[in-house]
């Protein structure tokens, strides 16, 4: 059997009519990790960690997560040599509602750029992950490994982590479904944290009912995270109804421009096209203060990492250099154990905040922040949805900007505005580049609004057939 | 504004990063270009804006004053690069 | 040259709340290390803040009490620094919205009232505890996460001798509200200090100093002795001081230089992302405010006004709030001849029965038999002082009234003249020096004689009565 094929709500079907149980899929997906694997290589620790997925339940199905969400006894490292080792001492908040659920999640994690920090998972600790579209290619990032296991059939359905189009690059880049949520609605307990104030758990899935399933487990009120909110949550598969019929969609002109790869600009026409033959209204919008959201970005996330990050020492946990006295084994530790983007994050952070440059430079981008979220709030009044394209580009070669470190910040630059405003939006598959590339059309909708997001995305996806074309591996 | 080679070398002391002559070298290369490119928002005028310093509308989040069961000393020290006894053990601090 | 010092003082102060500031951990004292944490105080990679209703509600009671303005919107900001004992390697503290500001206190030094000014009141997180060991420091990270509250001062405080009056005033104010118990040695209450001298009468700004690591409010004013002694010197010498932060060494009595950490502009203070702000509106305040009972400050005016008592006696009356309630409970139930009396005989020999395990209230003596005692004393003349005193003592051990004790031991004074006469006259048939001496004008043997009458009696003898009586037989002799 290839159970490991099929979408986690065609799994539950089966189990229901007791075609298939939770054993089989489990060492259905085990033969076919250990059968691609090492090709794609979408996970980390192979040869150390339990594939198996413990806690498994005789209806669940089996969940893949990516390496920086604490799972109590199944090593969490963020893919950082400074993490070494961690065993997390208890589980994040969206792993206890996943088993609350019934379900199950592998021991075995999913890669990653260390500590989030990056577009293309070449920021692994333990390497890069290989787009199953083209192996030469990477898949996207920072939850690239969360991504191509799913894209390549090694992962039912997997949860990643979205700080600036963590979620939503990858899944544009490996044709899957990834859904950032609205900040605030699932718990970020347990998730290793990049930037607090923008970081969100969202799900990566093979199509948009899976994505409404997996975020009916993991979203609502956690009383163990201050920003999450405690307003009710509906059930998100009410909201798969194929029609978008009267819904207002803004096309933010700022989107369109120099930078837009011509190839994914004519295949997200199309894609607006056709949500315009299913009923959809559309608009050309304007938000005015797009240029900035990347360097605002990068002004806030890396300040609020770089204090994020301090905690890693080599005290309690993780690696700890040999070193005369206490700082010598703090500098040490850090440069032994960080990376070459965590270091550019944490120093520009730092900077950032400190002393003499904080009003210039943090003080201002949070400033920005607000003309960023006035921009929407705008839009919204007089619009369901925006659309764009979820990336400029289509996945591009290991290695071809690993040695500039602002063109990769770049490839972000459709996704970054979204975490800033704290607003929800969705990357669905929408087409393929000549070279045989997936591409992601983005939605961005409003604030709580997961449910309205899932409906124009699962409209779009019941009359296209984009979702259903599979790798070659 | 841009970031000398001093500067880069203060801000890896805060950040308690060593750094290589070469590393510092490259890193200082890249910082500076990166703020080249922030820079950018020194244009807007922001006088009268206010800071977002929390994107959701949420204030006064707290939690009772009941005690919960704290780890057992197996799970706190089960990652300990070093311990003795109860303790994480550290290089001497010297005051 | 003359020189007057400017002193500031930052207090740090336990919140007595059951939890920890973000976490359900215990904070209670004294467990094995390392027993009372949890992902969240441990700082363990994920794990994120909620703060604790009690230890707000706390936070303002002391603002309001230290008549600061509470401010309506407050934030946690981050304070960044590495230190082992700090597991996240920031405290979570605040910097620019502080919960409150402006507030003052008055202490009393010497029949005179002084205002000291109060900077802020803020809320952070305590840091764990670190034991040095030969080659190696421990953590215990039990104490990381403990509810504190920072109470600056402005620089108002000029002499030890004030800083010690307001700390002494800080801590029973702040006892009076059940907050924090405020003890030094449990490190429940810490105090830094600035410190700078000028030239008496000018409004130059010196260097200043920080001092650290006093472990009780004596140290703080023996530290602060020698400093401004330290600092004359150099400044007398042409020496230039340097800004710095000093250690307290109580064994050597001096202050010794500390090499410097992160400097306060190294902070990279920012808004703490994991943590909303705080809303205070009026209606919380006002219901805050209802908690607060009538302070030392009040009671001991009171205190004067309503009893007559001096402020010497008032002031040691009130000072912790449980032993105010039981001295005024003894003085509403005297008569008003007797009142004085009974505040002497608390601040006296009822004091002195106390131990720093069982305070005045805890004594087992009731009110009513507080008075009943002075009044045997007082009134009746029924008993000696110093008798009193013994009586004093089995009523604490008994718990009996004293008119019980005084007639089961039969300590009743003896004031009958015939019963007196017979003694007396075996102490002056013994002592014919002493008798004298008295006739030659000695006053003190006349003291003598009624001392070896009461020993005769085994103390009973009424020693006014025995005075007199020995006086007239002498002086009929």
């Amino acid at each position: 059997m290839e159970l490991y094929k099929l979408t986690a709500h065609e799994l539950l079907k089966k189990i229901k009519n007791k075609e298939t149980t939770s054993e089989q899929i489990v060492s259905d997906l085990t033969k076919r990790i250990k059968g691609v694997d090492a090709k794609v290589q979408a996970y980390v620790r192979a040869s150390s960690s339990t594939l198996l997925a413990p806690d498994s339940k005789p209806n669940g199905i089996p969940v893949s997560i990516k390496d920086n969400i604490c799972t109590d006894g199944y090593n969490t490292e963020c893919c950082s040599k400074i993490l070494q080792g961690f065993n997390p001492p208890y589980n994040a908040t969206v792993i206890n509602k996943i088993i609350a659920s019934g379900n199950s999640f592998l021991g075995l994690k999913c890669n990653m750029d260390e500590f989030a920090f990056g577009s293309s998972t070449e920021n692994s600790c333990f390497g890069p992950t290989h787009n199953p579209w083209n192996l030469d290619c990477v898949p996207g990032g920072s939850s690239g490994g969360s991504a191509a296991a799913v894209a390549a059939d090694e992962a039912i359905w997997a949860l990643g982590s979205d700080t600036g189009g963590s979620i939503r690059q990858p899944a544009s880049f490996c044709g899957v479904v990834g859904l950032k949520p609205t900040y605030g609605r699932v718990s970020r307990y347990g998730l290793i944290a990049f930037a607090s104030s923008l970081d969100q758990i969202g799900p990566l899935t093979k199509d948009v009912q899976d994505s409404a399933f997996l975020m009916n487990i993991i979203s609502g009120y956690d009383a163990h995270d201050s920003t999450s909110i405690n307003i009710p949550v509906s059930d998100y598969t009410k909201d798969l109804i194929n029609d978008a019929k009267g819904l207002k969609v803004g096309i933010p002109k700022e989107y369109f421009v120099e930078g837009l790869d011509s190839e994914i600009k004519a295949i997200v026409e199309e894609a607006i096209n056709k949500l315009k033959s299913l009923g959809a209204q559309f608009k050309e919008v304007s938000l005015p203060h797009t240029e900035y959201a990347v360097p605002v970005y990068y002004i806030i996330a890396t300040a609020e990492a770089s204090s994020n990050l301090a905690r890693f020492d080599g005290v309690q946990y993780g690696l700890r250099a040999k070193a005369e006295g206490l700082v010598d084994m703090y500098k040490k530790t850090r440069q032994l154990g960080f990376g070459d983007e965590a270091k550019r994050r944490i120093l520009l952070g730092t900077f950032a905040l400190s002393h003499g440059y904080y009003d210039a430079y943090y003080l201002r981008a949070l400033k920005v922040r607000t003309l960023i979220k006035q921009d929407f709030d705008n839009v919204f009044k007089d619009f369901d949805y925006i659309i764009t394209p979820t990336s400029p580009t289509a996945a591009f070669g290991i290695g071809e900007k690993m040695d500039d470190p602002l063109k990769m910040y770049l490839s972000d630059i459709y996704t970054i505005s979204v975490n800033l405003a704290g607003i929800p939006a969705i990357s669905v598959p929408c087409g393929f580049t000549k070279k045989g590339l997936p591409v992601g059309l983005q939605i961005l909708g409003k604030p709580f609004n997961e449910g309205m997001l899932l409906r124009l995305a699962y409209t779009y996806e019941q009359n296209t057939a984009w979702h259903k074309v599979k790798p070659r591996l | 504004m841009s970031i000398d080679k001093k500067t880069v070398e203060d801000v890896a002391h805060l950040s308690r990063i060593e750094l290589g002559e070469k590393e510092l070298e490259k890193l200082s290369g890249q910082l500076e270009h990166i703020l080249a490119f922030i820079d950018k928002l020194s244009s807007l005028n922001t006088e009268n804006i206010a800071p977002t310093n929390h994107i959701l509308p949420l204030n006064n989040v707290l939690r009772k004053d009941e005690p919960q069961s704290s780890l057992p000393i197996k799970k706190t020290l089960q990652n300990a690069p070093e311990k003795q006894g109860n303790s994480f053990v550290v290089p001497k601090v010297i005051e | 040259m003359k020189y007057e010092a400017v002193i500031g003082l930052e207090v740090h102060l336990h919140l007595n709340t059951r939890t920890k500031a973000f976490c359900g951990c215990s904070t209670e004292f004294g467990k094995e290390p390392n027993t009372q944490v949890c992902p969240v105080c441990l700082g363990f990679p994920g794990s994120l803040p909620v703060y604790n209703q009690a230890a707000l509600d706390y936070a303002i009671k002391v603002a309001l009490a230290l008549n600061c303005r509470v401010q309506e919107y407050t934030k946690f900001d981050r304070k960044n620094y590495f230190y082992p004992d700090l597991p996240k390697n920031y405290q979570v503290s605040q910097y620019d919205l502080p919960l409150s500001v402006h507030g003052f206190l008055d202490i009393e030094l010497n029949g005179q009232l002084k205002r000291i000014g109060i900077t802020r009141v803020h809320m952070e997180e305590d840091a764990g505890k670190l034991i040095h060991q030969e080659n190696a420091s421990l953590v215990d990270f039990n104490r990381t996460g403990i509810p504190l509250l920072e109470i600056v001062s402005e620089p108002d405080i000029n002499s030890p001798e004030e800083a010690y009056e307001y700390l002494a005033m800080l801590k029973s104010t702040i006892q009076y509200l059940d907050v924090s118990d405020c003890d030094m040695e449990k490190g429940s209450l810490r105090c830094d200090a600035n410190i700078s001298l000028r030239p008496a009468g000018t409004k130059i700004l010196g260097v200043k100093t920080e001092l650290k690591n006093m472990n009780s409010f004596k140290g703080v004013k023996d530290a602060l002795s020698y400093e401004i002694r330290r600092q004359a010197e150099m400044l007398d010498s042409g020496e230039k001081l340097r800004q710095d932060t000093r250690l307290w060494d109580a064994k050597a009595q001096e202050t010794i230089a500390m090499r410097t950490k992160e400097g306060a502009k190294d902070y990279r203070y920012f808004p703490e992302p994991d943590l909303p702000p705080f809303i205070i509106k009026e209606d919380k305040i006002a219901e805050i405010k209802k908690t607060i009972p009538e302070l030392p400050k009040e009671k001991m005016q009171r205190f004067i006004k309503d009893y007559g008592l001096t402020e010497y006696v008032a002031k040691i009356l009130v000072a912790s709030k449980q032993g105010a309630l039981f001295a005024e409970e003894c003085l509403k139930k005297t008569t008003d001849k007797n009142i004085k009396s009974v505040a002497n005989w608390i601040i006296g020999p009822l004091s002195a029965l106390t131990s720093s395990t069982c305070a005045i209230h805890e004594l087992n003596i009731s009110a009513d038999n507080l008075a009943g005692l002075v009044d045997l004393v007082e009134n009746e003349k029924i008993i000696s002082n110093l008798t009193g005193k013994i009586v004093l003592e089995e009523m604490c051990k008994t718990g009996k009234t004293a008119k019980a004790i005084v007639e089961e031991k039969n300590l009743a004074q003896i004031s009958d003249s015939q019963s007196l006469n017979s003694i007396i006259e075996e102490a002056i048939k013994e002592n014919p020096k002493s008798v004298a001496d008295f006739k030659a004008g000695k006053a003190n043997a006349l003291m003598f004689l009624v001392g070896q009458v009461m020993r005769k009696s085994s103390g009973k003898a009424n020693p006014k009565v025995v005075q007199e009586l020995i006086r007239k037989r002498l002086a009929n002799a």
